[in-house]
């Protein structure tokens, strides 16, 4: 009974557990619903995959209404993959919350965080496993009004700033999105992705499927942060609340660009394989400029955790450079690097917060000598910061090997080159905090700090080590994305 | 002759774009930020009647079953279109909100006076 209604409680859950969170008023109380629904969620993610792995593709009726009639939640490997990433991310936060949200959130304020926190991971699992178009735009509104509050709720008032600035360009980009579905409901007369893909063979060269695509690209890629469609992220990330900060860094982004394999291999596959729009060129491109471009950018930061959300950028380009590559090796790579890049982003994001707990502030003059004062901490970022450049033994090395595997496959040899020349500019931009952290004298403001308490550190070290292992044992990330990979190209042959 | 006809024929569509594209103009070249937020209801508004205009199909009736009435319209823009209002309702309501918090913050809500405030600090 519960084995089959899993897709449901993926996604009421969270919901339920908002609604409760927002009732309960004690920011304490709140954290205990927000901890159980978190902690819920990867077993019945997990359940998922195994179901996926065993039989195949779930379909699952919302509501007893059959597809393509009502609304199908739809998990095959690619989603069942993005689930598990997504929750276990979110149930990793939830104990190093309590003590990061009593720190930087008024107490009366404590239980919304968790309730819209819960909305969002709400939203960014509906997105994830819906199969239908239409309820995507939902989720997708969900989760972005959720981020918007949540970085509107930073301790600094340009936090208000950020949000309301990613507030105008997140609607526009869902208004783009919701532009490029109507376009192809209106040729297809479906909203069902599986029934849209099938319906779409025969008119894939029309004026009006090829406009829906430039607009879900466009849209979607707003979502994600692809380079230059980015203005947004780094502000966001800078000023929102840490725990905040770590949760959307590490899945908001991931769940959108999700969404663009969706499109651009399930749904739209026979446009994508028809070449009538250079769409792999234009996102090569883009992805190298963002692989360089926003690299560069993050090194004359001098805020750290500004500095770490260009860096974002820059590691997204990666994600979508699979994509660009479209084979087997290279798409692997990008979906690899997507489980890769959340658990290195949210360990440096969370050592981070960490900092930002005991001295209150990430400015790069004040971390100076911390490494004396959170030996524990800065050696967990420390060891995060060279996964991020690729270091053979650390996740990173992974997917940049796979990339550059799938750009030699195509014969892309300056490709190579190329990801690995990119590679050194985040040498740079990870030593020079390392340098500064461990080199430098102790600042005035580190005087006092010490390692901030178990609750945010075994959380901090749990996703440090997984970097680690998951360096070495790769059968578990690289085995699923290389069977996710597979189900995609199978869409644009 | 028959670009002219073309053209007319697809008033609704022509509607749209300008809507649209005028909503988008405002969003980027206001500096006040409710007047930003006026523009992206335009823009989303167009969004509304891109799904509603192909819906409708003239002398059609409601999706009720009758031996006297063999064309109906499609309903279901109208129910998708529903949910994009309230979608919009909420997106306008935060996005006041937030203004209101940024003119209590700042002092001001023209983005032109709060950047060389900050540039200032």
């Amino acid at each position: 009974m519960i084995a089959a209604n899993l897709p449901a409680l993926q996604v009421v859950l969270p919901l339920f557990g908002a609604v409760l969170c927002a009732f309960l008023q004690r920011g304490i109380l709140a954290w205990g619903v927000a901890l159980i629904v978190s902690l819920a969620m990867p077993f019945i993610a997990a359940g998922l995959l195994i179901q996926v792995l065993d039989s195949g593709t779930i379909s699952y009726a919302l509501g007893g209404w059959k597809p393509p009639i009502g609304i199908e939640y739809r998990v095959d490997v690619v989603n069942a993959f993005i689930l598990l990433l997504v929750s276990l991310i979110g149930a990793i936060i939830m104990p190093y919350a309590k003590a990061s949200v009593e720190k930087e959130i008024p107490a009366d304020r404590q239980a919304w965080f968790y309730a819209i926190y819960l909305l969002c991971l709400c939203g960014l699992l509906g997105m994830a496993i819906t199969g239908d178009a239409f309820n995507i735009f939902v989720f997708m509104e969900v989760s972005s009004l959720a981020a918007y509050a949540l970085i509107a709720m930073g301790r600094d008032r340009r936090a208000l700033l950020a949000a309301y600035q990613y507030l105008i360009m997140g609607t526009i980009g869902a208004t783009f999105y919701v532009i490029g579905v109507g376009l192809l409901y209106s040729m297809t007369g479906t909203l069902n992705l599986a029934d849209m893909a099938s319906r779409l063979g025969g008119i894939e060269n029309s004026r009006a499927v090829l406009a829906a695509m430039a607009f879900l690209t466009v849209g979607i890629s707003l979502k994600l942060a692809l380079f230059p469609l980015h203005v947004w992220l780094p502000n966001a990330y800078a000023y929102a609340p840490s725990v905040a900060t770590v949760f959307l860094a590490a899945t908001a982004t991931k769940v959108a660009v999700y969404l663009l394999l969706r499109y651009f291999f399930t749904v739209l596959g026979t446009v994508f394989a028809h070449k009538s729009l250079p769409i792999a060129e234009i996102v090569l491109i883009l992805s190298l400029a963002a692989m360089f471009g926003a690299s560069i950018v993050a090194i004359f930061q001098d805020d750290v955790k500004r500095m770490l959300a260009y860096s974002s950028v820059g590691q997204i380009g990666y994600i979508t450079l699979g994509i660009a590559i479209t084979n087997l090796a290279g798409l692997t790579g990008g979906i690899v690097h997507l489980f890769n890049h959340a658990l290195i982003k949210g360990s440096l994001f969370m050592a981070i917060g960490a900092v930002f707990y005991q001295i209150g502030s990430v400015k790069l003059d004040d971390v100076a000598g911390l490494g004396k004062r959170m030996p524990i901490t800065m050696g967990a970022f420390a060891i995060a910061g060279l996964s991020i450049i690729g270091a053979p033994g650390t996740v990173g090395f992974i997917s940049k090997w796979y990339l550059v595997l799938g750009a030699f496959e195509k014969g892309w040899w300056w490709l190579a080159f190329l990801i690995v020349a990119s590679s050194l500019i985040s040498v740079v931009y990870i030593g020079r905090i390392i340098e500064v952290v461990w080199f430098r004298p102790v600042s005035a403001a580190a005087k006092r700090a010490k390692e901030p308490p178990l609750s945010m550190l075994v959380p901090t070290l749990l996703l440090v080590a997984a970097t680690i292992y998951f360096g070495f044992d790769t059968t578990a990330t690289a085995g699923i994305a290389g069977l996710a990979a597979e189900l995609l190209l199978a869409g644009i042959r | 002759m028959d670009l002219l006809q073309a053209i007319v024929a697809h008033y609704n569509h022509w509607i749209i774009i300008f809507l649209m594209v005028s909503g988008l103009y405002i969003v980027v070249a206001r500096g006040n930020m409710i007047k930003k937020l006026v523009g992206l209801g335009l823009f989303q508004t167009s969004v509304y009647l891109l799904y509603l205009s192909p819906g409708k199909i003239l002398g059609g009736t409601p999706p009720i079953i009758s031996e006297q009435h063999t064309v109906y319209s499609n309903p279901l823009p109208h129910v998708l279109i529903l949910t994009a209002i309230v979608v919009g309702v909420a997106t306008l309501a935060l996005g006041l909100a937030l203004v209101v918090r940024i003119n209590e913050a700042f002092g001001t809500i023209e983005e032109d006076e709060i950047f060389a405030g900050e540039e200032d600090e």
